[in-house]
């Protein structure tokens, strides 16, 4: 067997020329050639190539479908937010002129988008109306109820902290006996969303993962069947990187087909939960629909899942080629 | 052409494959190599095709230090080197022509460049009318000189055969020298181990002899350099 004390050994001792000189368009030519042979090999067995591809677009479907549902999610939550709203308060001495100017004054906060005063009157007439209180609430001489301001933040203070940090701010008013955030299913939601999308990530490495072990398996396979060809090959002076290309070439394939199944999967999938979606968002008169896979998801699934297959295949070839040596 | 210099082989669990082998074929030279059986014969083929290393001494072909020769370097050198094999060592799943067409995909040559040597050294060995046959569906002469066109085919200055002719029968044999005699004749270096002391007292050829992993006897008698 050849040892590996070899590798210390000088090269330019050797007065050989590699690669003699080929053209760019030649060797493009003979690139070409290789990919469609190996896309040949494929067509060749499709039974087990077509399963091989299958096994690949599932594991890589169910990452991406999740990621895919996530984001709607995080788009429906969008739509939420302007629900984060903070109730301020007043005290009972506060008059509603006074009232009425705070909220003048928070009109102008480049935090708050929208101010609406609910005054002392307003709400006593409101609550007479809907409680059917009327005639106990005409035997209180004074108004027990305090005037409201009803703060809505502009978008990018109404997540979570920053929305935290304008309560913070405002109940710092001194007119201000209570203030509320509305905000409690807004943090559990974006928590959720954020383990969600942590437990995507951490499937997604699995799954990436596997498609890696699948088509390198697949292509340990494959060096086994063609044990004969390899080391003919070597035997008649094939560099490792010409043995090389073919199982390279077989894993992008299988990576890339295995891409588009996932992505066909998961259409397929969405084109199933688009009616009920529907019927759903329409009991909440909500016009929210469901968002395919658009352009750069799916360049970015097809990439990620040839880069894949071709790191699969250059593991199984990195560690399987070497040992086949010609005796 | 080929230098050995004080070569030995030990094979791991040491046994010496060859031990202290000297001596010097000239460019052009046709030699034979003969030896009992575990003479070493294969394993001096072997070291020339760089299918083995040389566990000390120096082995030089067409002036390449082969001892100091790099992985990465191993192919080019055996595309220098065309080497024969008694079991042919073919292609069974791929017709005649892409067996004998695959040193030169190997080497990156074209297409139309691929098809004309190709089919001159089938025609050379006589197989042209074969091409688009699988091997398994030929004789076993007729294999062994598919073997010997994809081992001609790229033109390599030096050709290794190891037994060719040691399935065949005596005519057969005959022509298969004869065919590496035109080789010898257009000036390529040509070293076959055989048995067959018949044949090749007839040829008046150089002859090495091993025994027991040593060189015994040079016949061209020059002193080993
Ligand atoms: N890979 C190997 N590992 C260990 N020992 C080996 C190996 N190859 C050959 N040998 C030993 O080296 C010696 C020489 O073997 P070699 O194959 O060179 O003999 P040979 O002259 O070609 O014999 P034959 O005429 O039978 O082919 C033998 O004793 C053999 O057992
Ligand atoms: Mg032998």
């Amino acid at each position: 067997m050849i040892g590996k004390s070899r590798k210390t050994r000088k090269k330019s001792a050797a007065n050989i020329s590699p690669r003699s000189t080929l053209r760019v368009d030649v060797w493009l030519m003979r690139h070409l050639q290789v990919a469609l042979a190996s896309l040949g090999r494929l067509v060749r067995t499709p039974l087990s190539t077509l399963m091989t591809i299958l096994v690949i677009g599932i594991a890589l479907a169910l990452p991406s479908g999740l990621y895919l549902l996530l984001n709607n999610a995080k788009t429906l939550s969008g739509n939420w937010d302007g629900a984060a709203s903070i109730s301020l308060f007043m005290t009972q001495e506060t008059s509603e002129q006074r009232a009425e100017q705070i909220a003048e004054q928070l009109r102008n906060d480049p935090a708050i988008l929208k101010v609406q005063l609910i005054s002392r009157t307003a709400a006593l007439e409101e609550f007479r109306q809907l409680s059917g209180f009327a005639d106990v609430l005409d035997s209180i001489k004074d108004n027990p109820l305090p005037s409201l301001l009803i703060v809505e933040p502009r978008p990018e203070h109404a997540e979570p902290i920053p929305a935290e940090a304008l309560l913070a701010r405002l109940r710092k008013i001194q007119e201000v006996e209570f203030a509320q955030l509305d905000l409690e299913w807004v943090r559990r939601f974006h928590a959720i969303t954020e383990i969600a999308q942590r437990g995507v990530m951490i499937l997604a490495s699995l799954l990436g993962l596997s498609v890696l072990l699948i088509v390198g398996n697949t292509i340990r396979l494959e060096i086994q069947n063609r044990h004969a060809e390899i080391e003919i090959t070597k035997l008649i002076g094939g560099t490792n990187a010409f043995i090389r290309r073919p199982f390279l070439y077989n894993g992008a394939w299988y990576g890339l087909f295995g891409g588009i199944s996932a992505w066909l999967m998961v259409a397929v999938s969405l084109l199933l939960l688009d009616n009920p979606v529907a019927q759903l968002a329409g009991l909440y008169q909500s016009g929210f629909e469901l968002r395919g896979i658009d352009f750069s998801t799916l360049i970015t699934l097809l990439g990620g899942s040839t880069v894949l297959g071709l790191t699969g295949s250059w593991i199984a070839v990195g560690r399987h080629l070497h040992q086949i040596e010609p005796s | 052409m080929i230098h050995f210099d004080n070569v030995t082989k030990r094979y791991p669990g040491g046994h010496e494959g060859l031990s202290n082998v000297s001596f010097h074929i000239e460019p052009g030279e046709m030699v034979f190599l003969t030896g009992h059986s575990g003479a070493g014969k294969s394993t001096l083929l072997k070291l020339i095709g760089l299918l083995e290393r040389s566990t000390r001494g120096q082995v030089r072909v067409a002036g390449r230090n082969l001892t100091r020769l790099s992985r990465g370097q191993i192919p080019y050198h055996r595309r220098e080197v065309g080497m024969i094999f008694q079991d042919h060592r073919l292609l069974y799943d791929r017709t005649v022509f892409d067996n004998v067409a695959m040193p030169l995909v190997v080497a990156g040559l074209g297409h139309l460049e691929i098809g004309r040597r190709v089919r001159a050294a089938l025609d050379k060995v006589g197989l042209l009318s074969k091409e688009k046959e699988l091997p398994i569906t030929l004789s076993g002469g007729e294999q062994q000189r598919v073997g010997i066109a994809r081992a001609v085919v790229s033109k390599p200055p030096v050709v290794l055969a190891d037994e060719p002719t040691g399935n065949l029968d005596p005519t057969l044999s005959r022509e298969i020298m004869s065919l590496f005699e035109q080789f010898n004749d257009v000036g390529v270096t040509l070293l076959i181990a055989t048995h067959d002391l018949n044949l090749i007292s007839r040829m008046n050829r150089r002859i090495l002899v091993l025994d027991k992993s040593r060189l015994a006897k040079d016949s061209a008698a020059e002193v080993p350099c």
